[in-house]
């Protein structure tokens, strides 16, 4: 199967600051792929790569099939993206927020009311479609924006420590919606502090100092480790980190 | 141009849900035309004055009572003796005294010679000088209504004329000034607030992340202010010509197209710090520092450049609004036409680039 993300010796350097440093892996369509690492491992600098955001040093890397040096515009137009930073207005009701991210990605005017109609049904929001996002608890929030941020059907969804500061039923709720779209083909990375979460993961990968210590199914790192838990796994990798804030 | 418009929308949205910011936007325009117009005048009047009458005589009498019926003065108190000069002006009740002597009819038709002193208050010294000068005009009028059957040798008479404002109204002054404040707050602490909310937000990093490109955003996000901008041209010119009498004498397309160009200008700046600014209060801050003192000191509108230091003169040509200012003075008050201001003009278009195209660099280097 053709792989949907592919890092080869990716590295990108700030002056003598190695913050990504030759990672390579790939990842599959359709598949969770959890992309972990302690503060300052380099996460969201690999990630915003990968969004076209930050032009690459060295290496190679295609996002959808596109390259990240050349085709960021492409990229862009194949991903969805939620930051760890909460991104929907406050200050615009559900549905004004569903319709405007649909119209940045150019929805059509019949798609936009179709989708947003099965959205709001899907996440039990039609009494609250019309209220303003900033009334809404933030576990709702969360799950709206991740929402919307596949409303376009992009073949991937990159996902910045999406359940921040969420309780454990919501989060459990929200990863049911990461399933739902990957069963529909979306392909899901996502950077997560909660080893918890990382489980539901297909594969995961644990970046350390700015390289990729570990990478495969939640199941065989554990073995590989010998630990009991993700947790563990984790903790044995990050102990030797220099960087840390 | 779909993207586009549902961007325009959304800003619209933010707008119109922010009433009280968009109350203050469309009404202060309104509140300092009026304020300025009616209250903030630097037109002197009715301003109390004492008499200190030593001679009460016919001539004394007369002058006081012209005094008094000008609509310059206004005489707040009789005063018996010196002493009371000084207190008058210690309680702070009075602008001027003015003092005649004992005697004062006999020197004159006798003597042909009397004395007449002015006494003012000259801690605020143009309020000094410009009631001196009515009171010796008011004198001047007496005596010339005595001298009139006595034919003078020589005379000069002196006739003004007030050019473009004969009524010398305040106003002419101040509607360009308001109209360059407006628009600069408007445009640049406006534009520069709401991008820079977005980055606080985190919601301009899922704009990078669109297909958007990051011009467009920029753009979409300035077309709101344009237009509220354009509003309150409107609102200020027909309150000009309206409320306040002051006529359009030129070209209103003109007027209009350079208020535009200065808008533009306006907005680049905003952008501008927006892309060096992290937090929506550095972002306020730098535009009332950066920009709203330096229009309001250097732009010619409160005080004349003319008059400042060297240093001072060659900092206000990098103010816009100085530029802006004498446009509106030109082509508002003088009626006069592009083949004057096309030197401002292109400064002004020149600046715009300028601003817009570092804007810009900045932006794009902040992705990279």
């Amino acid at each position: 199967m053709q792989a949907v993300i592919k890092a080869d010796k990716l590295s990108k350097h700030f002056g003598h600051f190695t913050a990504v440093n030759e990672i390579s892996f790939e990842v599959a369509p359709g598949e969770i792929f959890g992309f972990l690492g302690a503060n300052g491992a380099g996460k969201t600098t690999a990630m915003r790569m990968l969004c076209g955001l930050s032009i690459p040093t060295s290496g190679t890397a295609t996002v959808a099939g596109f390259d990240v040096y050349k085709q960021t515009e492409e990229i862009k137009k194949n991903i969805g993206y939620m930051s760890q930073k909460f991104s929907l207005y406050e200050d615009l009701t559900v549905l004004e927020n569903i319709r405007f991210y649909g119209g940045i990605y150019g929805l059509s005017d019949r798609d936009l009311q179709q989708k947003s109609e099965t959205l709001i049904t899907r996440l039990n929001l039609q009494n609250e479609a019309k209220k303003l996002v900033g009334s809404l608890p933030l576990g709702w929030k969360q799950k709206l924006s991740f929402s919307v941020a596949v409303l376009h059907e992009p073949k991937i969804v990159f996902l910045d420590e999406p359940t921040g500061g969420v309780d454990p039923v919501t989060r459990r709720q929200f990863w049911d919606l990461i399933y739902e779209v990957a069963d529909r083909g979306i392909t899901v990375f996502v950077t997560t502090h909660y080893m918890d979460e990382a489980e539901y993961c297909n594969r995961v990968s644990i970046m350390v100092d700015g390289s990729i210590e570990a990478l495969d199914t939640p199941p065989k790192l554990k073995q590989q480790f010998s630990a009991n838990s993700m947790d563990e796994v984790f903790y044995e990798l990050a102990r030797g980190a220099k960087r840390s804030e | 141009m779909k993207q586009f418009f549902s961007f325009v929308k959304k800003e619209f949205y933010h707008i119109w849900r922010d009433k009280r910011t968009m109350f203050i936007l469309l009404g202060m325009p309104v509140v300092q035309i009026v304020i300025f117009g009616f209250a903030l005048t630097n037109e002197v009047k009715n301003s109390q004055i004492a008499i200190l009458d030593n001679a009460k005589d016919e001539a004394s009498s007369t002058i006081i009572t012209q005094l008094d019926a000008s609509k310059y003065f206004e005489i707040r108190q009789n005063l018996h003796s010196y002493p009371e000069i000084e207190k008058a002006f210690e309680a702070g009740k009075i602008k001027m005294a003015i003092v005649f002597p004992q005697n004062f009819s006999e020197d004159l038709h006798h003597l042909n010679k009397a004395q007449i002193q002015l006494v003012a208050d000259a801690s605020d010294p143009n309020v000094a000088n410009i009631l001196t000068n009515y009171a010796t005009a008011i004198i001047g009028d007496y005596q010339r209504r005595i001298n009139t059957n006595n034919v003078l040798p020589y005379t000069i008479d002196t006739e003004t004329r007030m050019l473009y404002n004969p009524q010398l109204k305040g106003a002419y002054n101040f509607v360009p000034g308001v109209m360059a404040m407006v628009l600069l707050l408007v445009c640049t602490m406006m534009t520069a607030i709401t991008i820079v909310k977005e980055k606080e937000m985190g919601t301009m990093e899922i704009m990078l992340v669109s297909p958007m490109k990051p011009i467009m955003v920029i753009i979409a996000k300035a077309v709101p202010y344009l237009l509220l901008s354009i509003i309150n041209i409107a609102s200020i010119l027909l309150l000009s010509v309206y409320v306040l009498e002051v006529p359009i004498n030129g070209s209103i397309v003109l007027l209009v197209f350079e208020s535009i160009l200065f808008t533009l200008v306006s907005l680049s700046l905003g952008l501008l710090i927006s892309t060096g600014a992290e937090s929506q209060q550095t972002a306020m801050f730098i535009s009332l520092v950066a920009l709203f003192l330096p229009t309001v000191m250097l732009s010619g509108f409160m005080f004349p450049v003319e008059n400042m230091p060297l240093p001072l003169r060659i900092i206000s040509n990098i103010v816009p609004a100085k530029w802006y200012y004498s446009i509106v003075k030109s082509v508002m008050i003088k009626g006069l036409g592009l083949k004057v201001i096309w030197k401002e003009t292109l400064i002004l278009a020149g600046m715009m680039l300028f601003f817009l195209t570092l804007a810009i660099r900045k932006f794009k280097i902040r992705l990279a």
